[in-house]
């Protein structure tokens, strides 16, 4: 086999069961691709070689099968793997080894799927960059002097740089689709509740969603199919059938889409997009129409509150959240001389152990839900999540999908947007509605701009998600993958 | 100043937090046991321990156990309530907020009926509500053993995690003098109730069930005053002396033109009087906000019809009529419910003692040592049936009260049923009348003044020589045997 690396999930599984390639054989070649190109990518923070042989052997063995057996995936650092190190991206969790797997994991163990290691992410997801990593950022592998986007930025960046041929992510307010935009990749955000999250690091318990990663629409709902459907330890975990998002995207890439109906959002077609994502958008569309699609323009008057709805609820879910990271139980433990009290002790470690982006959305979150403040600011978030509800439960009243650009600009170089957070946080204006809505999304590569991928948008309603990889699985037909310049 | 003439210028309010600690057999959130009194941290999972990742997900025994509460309360239930976050930072607090309810309790609008000397009062319901307890801190090296001034802190997280009940009282305005009588009255009904559903040992003493009692006072016509809530008030004589022990600082204070703080204070059981704990001024503020990790509560209106159709006797009106069935006091009633003993004693009866004799073994030596073991009475170690194949074995006359307890302790020390440990310790009264001839004669023989007296006709004289039968026979026999056979050897009967 020429180059393993090269191949899609699809493929790799196909061959495996078969029987002319081996998992072990499979996982490999991508821990040596790994160990080739990570020190330029740094999309991993830890790769578990031998847990990773070790699975792949016994789906050599025959101990395993199944649509994906024998096909490796790198995980974000945000989800628990046991045994094996999960950080967060974050000082304060260094060298944490969780007991328990998170259900997700679970499901790709019993799926046979082998686990490279755990990728890269701004601390706890907050941003969208990798830049907010403890560890050192993630490079882009179609320029390495730019961000891979965020905050699942490694897992979207071992995908472009053939790392790994699937990845999960997770996404609370774009951490997956974004990341995907700008590195040529395709990742989906489930409907709230279809994915658990048992053992996924809450940063925003409402809007925290799992999801899969991968290079096409057929690969990513593969793995949508194994990791997603009910668990009973997670209380806000959806109890029906999962849509069979798999045939959905095979009946996508035939490539016809008659009689569905497009919805683009009027608001988000102002000037919020660089001209080339903007262009890259219009040619899609155009695309989709000639595959049968009808395009309807649809108004969302409250998406433009989005935003500021969101970094209400997020960072004060986020404050109660990670008030559980003191030094008392795990993780560092900071200033503990035997003098200082468990307060002061209590104080510095998270003094020392976060870093800027989890300190600024904890005391955003912490002075939102004050007394006095509540209604004026979480409670009024709220009731503009409800209305952003409504605005998507009207709009798919008159189309089956909303399209948008994922993100309104391409990968930007390192360094330019952190000294201003508000121009960090407009990365997440398309994608954030989809999060206070609770419905899925996906994000799939539709062009280039300069030179660097452009992402589409299809959000469908929550349920739904089967419409939305039909849909980008028609687009990915008919504009083809991206392939970034070799590293 | 008098306690009553205090009453004649101020009148008090009350109101009443009532934890209880539910007897679900796994925690609220997680499937860890709750066994009381097990090693630390054995009792823990990713769920209890907050570890990064873990979800809970609600015990459905913890919610029925409450709306069961609730309704016993006369309480209203919602049909959809959701759970909160009270965020503040505790070590013993693994998450470092508490899952509990704010303004959407499960419970609404009830009350207690209580009566104190024949007379009933309505204590209204605020809330009843259900939330997680915490787990324990251990502060070592200090001199307080408090947190301030100690080298190490441990931690024990085997409670952290089981459900709790918090029950509030409406303030209480209008009982006067009573108020502290009335208070006490009231947790003794609440725990009785909670008792006769069968969801907690409701014990004080183990820290399953907590008061916090809440009073303030006003004088006549104006205002209610600002109040205190008093903390670790730990038994029913407490929850009285702390109100009482309130109204006399209270009353002082106001007197000399003063003014109440509304503050935390503790109860000092060994002093009776409290001690100014955390001012509300500078009060946490727990950010309350819904609880995002947990689905509403909306239990099903068919659901709970059934589980208030299938609510228990009232322990009230089950009072009354036992009352009248045993033909006690309603005093002793009391006592008989404070001390938990009244299924026990229904039971013993049930296997065929009679009332008086029933209650005398549980309340009596039963009673006392259960409060020494420091354990439930169904835990001492005799069951209602062996109590009352004792007390059989009293009435034929087979044993007397003496020996009767000598044969509840080997009861209890696990020797068997009362007949097997009266044979095996040979306990029987001895009804030989060969034999107690035999020491009646000797001690005639060896106390011939007395004896002489008792043939004079001084009959009461007698007892002497029954007390040295009694010592011969090392109290087997039976006393008013022998002081028959006495007088008919004497020739005096």
């Amino acid at each position: 086999m020429s180059d393993l690396t090269r191949l899609s999930a699809a493929d790799l599984a196909s061959l495996i069961a078969k029987r002319e390639v081996s998992a072990v054989e499979v996982a490999t070649a991508h821990l040596d691709r790994i160990a080739a190109v990570d020190d330029r990518v740094h999309a991993f923070l830890h790769v578990d070689r031998a847990g990773a042989l070790e699975a792949a052997a016994a789906v050599d063995r025959g101990e395993i099968t199944g649509p994906l057996a024998g096909v490796p995936i790198a995980v974000k650092d945000v989800v628990t793997t046991k045994g094996v190190p999960t950080t967060a991206a974050s000082k304060i969790l260094e060298g944490w080894k969780p007991p328990y797997d998170a259900t997700i994991v679970e499901r790709l163990k019993k799926a046979g799927m082998p686990i490279l290691g755990k990728t890269n992410m701004d601390e706890f997801a907050m941003g969208s960059s990798t830049e907010y990593s403890a560890y050192g950022p993630t490079n882009n592998p179609w320029d390495l002097g730019r961000i891979p986007g965020g905050s699942g930025g490694g897992s979207a960046a071992a995908l472009a740089a053939y790392e790994a041929p699937l990845a999960i992510g997770t996404d609370t307010g774009g951490s997956i689709r974004q990341p995907g935009a700008v590195t040529g990749t395709v990742g989906a955000k489930p409907t709230y509740g279809g994915t658990s999250r048992y053992g996924l690091i809450a940063f925003s318990s409402s809007l925290d969603t799992p999801g899969p990663c991968a290079r096409t629409v057929e690969d990513t709902a593969l793995l949508h199919a194994v990791i997603a459907g009910h668990d009973p330890r997670d209380s806000t975990s959806i109890d029906k059938p999962v849509p069979d998002v798999v045939r959905a995207a095979q009946l996508g890439k035939s490539g016809d889409l008659s009689g569905v109906k497009l919805g683009v959002v009027k608001e988000f077609s102002g000037d919020g997009s660089e001209p080339g994502v903007a262009a890259a958008f219009k040619d899609s569309l155009e695309a989709l129409v000639k595959l049968g699609a009808e395009v309807v323009e649809v108004s969302c008057p409250h998406f433009e509150y989005a935003l500021p709805a969101y970094y209400l609820i997020a960072p004060s879910e986020c404050s109660s959240n990670l008030a559980r990271f003191d030094g008392v139980r795990y993780g560092l433990r900071a200033g503990d001389d035997g003098n200082r009290s468990l307060e002061e002790v209590m104080s510095l470690t998270r003094e020392a152990g976060f870093g800027p982006e989890v300190k600024r959305r904890i005391i955003i979150g912490t002075y939102a839900l004050s007394s006095g403040y509540y209604d004026a600011y979480y409670g009024q978030a709220q009731k503009v999540r409800t209305l952003i509800t409504r605005d998507f439960q009207s709009a798919f009243e008159k189309v089956d999908v909303l399209v948008s650009p994922t993100t309104p600009f391409v990968a930007f170089p390192f360094g330019s947007r952190t000294s201003d957070p508000y121009q960090m946080y407009l990365a997440d204006l398309f994608t954030i509605p989809t999060n206070l809505y609770g419905g899925p999304a996906i994000s799939v590569p539709c062009g280039l701009s300069e030179g660097l991928p452009v992402g589409f948008q299809i959000m469908a309603p929550t349920l739904a998600d089967d419409r939305m990889y039909r849909v980008a699985a028609a687009l990915e037909s008919a504009v083809g993958t991206f392939t970034p310049p070799a590293l | 100043m008098s306690y009553e003439e205090i009453l004649t210028r101020y009148e008090p309010v009350i109101g009443l937090e009532t934890h209880v600690e539910l007897g679900t057999a796994t925690k609220m959130f997680c499937g860890c046991k709750t066994d009381f009194g097990a090693e630390p941290n054995t009792q823990v999972c990713p769920v209890c321990l907050a570890l990064p990742g873990a979800l809970p997900v609600m015990n459905r025994a913890a919610i029925e156990a409450t709306i069961r509460i609730g309704l016993a309360l006369n309480c209203d239930i919602a049909e959809w309530c959701r759970m909160a976050r009270k965020n503040y930072f505790y070590p013993d607090m693994p998450k470092n907020f508490q899952t509990s309810q704010y303004d959407e309790p499960l419970c609404v609008d009830g009350y207690v009926d209580v009566e104190v000397d024949g007379v009933t009062h309505r204590i209204g319901i605020e809330r009843v509500h259900i939330e997680e307890d915490t787990g324990k801190t251990l502060h070592v090296g200090g001199a307080t053993g408090r947190i301030h001034g100690a080298t190490e802190s441990l931690v024990d997280y085997n409670r952290a995690g089981i459900p709790l009940v918090e029950i509030v009282t409406k303030p209480v305005p209008g009982l006067g003098g009573l108020a502290p009588e009335i208070a006490k009255a009231y947790v003794a009904e609440l725990r009785d109730i909670i008792r006769s559903l069968g969801v907690s040992d409701v014990r004080m003493e183990q820290g399953s069930m907590r008061c916090d009692v809440n009073t303030s006072l006003n004088r006549p016509g104006e205002e209610w005053g600002t109040r205190t809530e008093t903390k670790n008030v730990n038994s029913l004589r407490s929850v009285e002396r702390a109100v009482r022990s309130e109204i006399i600082r209270q009353s002082a204070i106001l007197d000399d033109g003063g003014k109440i703080h509304q503050e935390t204070r503790h109860f000092h059981e060994d002093r009776g009087d409290t001690s100014p704990g955390r001012s509300k001024e500078t009060a946490t503020d727990y950010r309350y906000f819904p609880e995002p990790d947990l689905v509403p509560i909306a239990p099903d209106p068919a659901w709970v019809a059934t589980l208030k159709a299938a609510l228990p006797e009232k322990p009230s009106a089950k009072r009354a009529r036992l009352r009248e069935e045993w033909g006690i006091t309603e005093l002793d009633m009391q006592s008989v419910a404070n001390a938990g003993a009244v299924e026990i004693i229904e039971e013993t009866i049930a296997a065929g003692a009679s009332p008086a004799g029933a209650r005398k073994w549980w309340m009596g030596e039963l009673a006392r040592r259960a409060n020494e073991l420091n354990v439930e009475l169904t835990a001492v170690g005799a069951t209602p049936a062996q109590v009352a194949a004792l007390q059989k074995l009293v009435d034929e006359g087979k044993l007397n009260d003496k020996l009767a307890r000598t044969v509840l302790e080997g009861v209890v020390a696990g020797e068997g049923d009362p007949a097997e440990v009266m044979a095996a310790r040979g306990l029987e009264v001895v009804n030989d009348t060969g034999a107690l001839t035999a020491a009646v004669d000797e001690a005639i023989a060896a106390n011939p003044d007395i004896a002489a007296k008792i043939r004079d006709g001084k009959i009461a004289a007698a007892g002497a020589l029954v007390g040295a039968v009694m010592k011969t026979t090392r109290g087997q026999a039976d006393a008013k045997t022998v002081r028959e056979l006495l007088l008919e050897r004497l020739g005096v009967s």
